[in-house]
């Protein structure tokens, strides 16, 4: 659907990419541009026209996330730079001050890196505990399996809504009662999430919940971390400077603003706010609810297709989203998708940046297929087409 | 050289490549290889002695190129003085990065000259050298 939103679709590629970065509408790109051709200025401060055009767009995206991840109050939104930056801000800026050693942070193996690593840096900074709940057998996790995992030593979960990879839709709801009962944070990596899924962060009880603009029809370098607003309260800044201060003084003295401008330190990426927003205001016009179904009856096709190619292995056929991983047999994924390239397919290969889960899937590598609202049945003919002449593989990659 | 026959000889080198699997031994010097820009992960260990290199073995995952590239690279040095590897690994970064090259010295690894035209997989060809040149590097400064 809206294929002619997308100019990069014109060319003749099929774009099966979008859990690494999504394609960009024009409105999305117009209101950037028109930042910087009509009303180029610096927010906050300014007393001319330009500048209360630009603050009233910047200001204004606060309220447009708030809607669409269900929040209270604006002032729980934070700018980022992205879902990595939001998680940092967590775990450093409120994790370390909160947690003591041998508390435990409950997570699973098919999480990004960036849901990973800055855990185990506080593991080896303070000794807190990272621990996995083990994933199912078709990789997802289980509500009953992290059960399992809790007891008292247990005071975060850090989870994706959507994994990367897997593509299982996670319960937030029911994880989200479970934290609440248990006091447990709760954390929420929503970077595959966001415009595929529903996320409401009030009725999942969700305390932290972090996710980029790029993945959802918006621009790159630019996201949001939503956080209930007295733990916000109680979360150090990283960065400090300009805009964040309200007062300082050279005897040492300084007062820092409050949520969410005490985080927002130095000029921020103001025309990728802006197109964020209209990111937003872009996938709500179509609604969540249909580009998810859109996706999952899509990938319900490719699976059956992929069935009738006898040297495919696919790793996660039955995940209720529109992420697909899988390999041709005795290939590196790298020259599948080197192959796929020939034909103009754009599919991702490697680890995904979850290097965990070869412990669980017993395979480092494979080809990603991610869809997004404008792909379409004819493209899941293309690729299956291409991969029909796979036995020529050699001839195309080498 | 023509594509048919360039295709045979990486295709044999990348479904039966020579020397994989590593040795449980103290004399070699191992390095892993990580491609930054694929996935490529190799081992490679390497033994010289009296200034010649004995033997050369690998073991990893990777993509055709990388596989048959080790392969070859293997081949071509096995036997060679230190001193005239580090010539082919020159000469042979030279010819990806599609400067001029003694054509002569590379033997087989002449099968990747048009590589160095999809940048993308000139990383993949580079791995096996980038390697071995580490390796002499670590041997030299010991």
């Amino acid at each position: 659907m809206n294929r002619e939103d997308f100019p990069m679709l014109k060319e003749d590629i099929v774009y099966f990419d979008n859990g690494a970065t999504t394609l960009k509408p024009k409105s999305v790109v117009h209101a950037m541009d028109k930042y910087y051709l009509e009303h180029t200025s610096n927010i906050h401060r300014g007393e001319y026209d330009a500048s209360i055009i630009t603050n009233q767009l910047y200001d204004g995206v606060r309220d447009i996330v708030r809607d669409f991840i269900h929040a209270k109050n604006s002032d729980e939104i934070v700018y980022t730079s992205g879902t990595t930056e939001g998680i940092n801000m967590v775990v450093f800026g409120f994790m370390k001050k909160h947690l003591k050693k041998g508390d435990v942070v409950l997570t699973d193996r098919a999480e990004h890196a960036s849901n990973v690593l800055p855990w185990l840096v506080l593991a080896r900074k303070m000794g807190i505990v990272v621990k996995y709940v083990p994933l199912d057998d078709d990789y997802s996790l289980s509500v009953a399996k992290l059960e399992k995992e809790i007891d008292d030593k247990v005071k975060v979960i850090s989870i994706a809504k959507v994994s990367n990879v897997v593509g299982d839709v996670r319960d937030t709801k029911r994880i989200g009662e479970i934290c609440k009962s248990k006091n447990i944070y709760f954390v929420v990596d929503a970077a595959q999430a966001v415009s595929h899924v529903e996320v409401d962060v009030v009725d999942d009880n969700i305390d932290f919940l972090a996710f980029s603009a790029h993945k959802m029809a918006g621009p790159t370098g630019v996201g949001a971390l939503y956080g209930k607003y007295e733990l916000l309260c109680g979360m150090d800044p990283l960065k400090y400077g300009g805009g964040m201060n309200q007062e300082f003084s050279s005897d040492g003295d300084f007062e820092i603003k409050t949520p969410p401008l005490k985080f927002e330190a130095g000029t921020p990426a103001i025309a990728e706010v802006i197109g964020m927003g209209e990111a937003i205001k872009y996938v709500s016009k179509i609604g969540v609810d249909k580009i998810h179904e859109h996706e999952v009856s899509l990938k319900k096709y490719l699976v059956s297709e992929l069935r009738k190619i006898p040297n495919i292995i696919m790793y996660n056929e039955k995940s209720d989203s529109g992420i697909l991983a899988f390999n041709l047999e005795g290939v590196f994924a790298q020259d599948t998708a080197i192959f796929l390239n020939h034909f103009h397919i754009y599919v991702r290969a490697g680890n995904h940046c979850t290097k965990m889960l070869k412990e669980e899937m017993n395979i480092r590598n494979t080809c990603r297929i991610s869809m997004y609202l404008y792909n379409n049945k004819s493209d899941v003919d293309r690729l299956i087409d291409a991969l029909k002449q796979s036995e020529n593989i050699f001839k195309v990659v080498i | 050289m023509d594509s048919n026959l360039r295709r045979e000889i990486i295709l044999e080198h990348y479904e039966n490549p020579v020397n994989r699997g590593l040795v449980d031994d103290d004399s070699y010097i191992l390095k892993n290889t990580n491609n930054d820009s694929c996935i490529d992960n190799i081992d490679i260990m390497l033994k010289v002695d009296d200034g010649i290199i004995k033997d050369i073995r690998f073991d990893g995952e990777a993509c055709a190129i990388s596989t048959s590239a080790t392969s070859v690279m293997i081949n071509t040095l096995l036997g060679k003085s230190v001193d005239e590897a580090k010539k082919i690994l020159q000469n042979y970064q030279n010819m990806i990065d599609e400067k001029d090259y003694d054509k002569e010295l590379l033997g087989e690894l002449n099968v990747y000259d048009e590589i160095g035209r999809q940048p993308n997989r000139k990383m993949c060809a580079l791995l096996p050298s980038n390697a071995i040149k580490s390796i002499l590097e670590m041997l030299e400064e010991k």
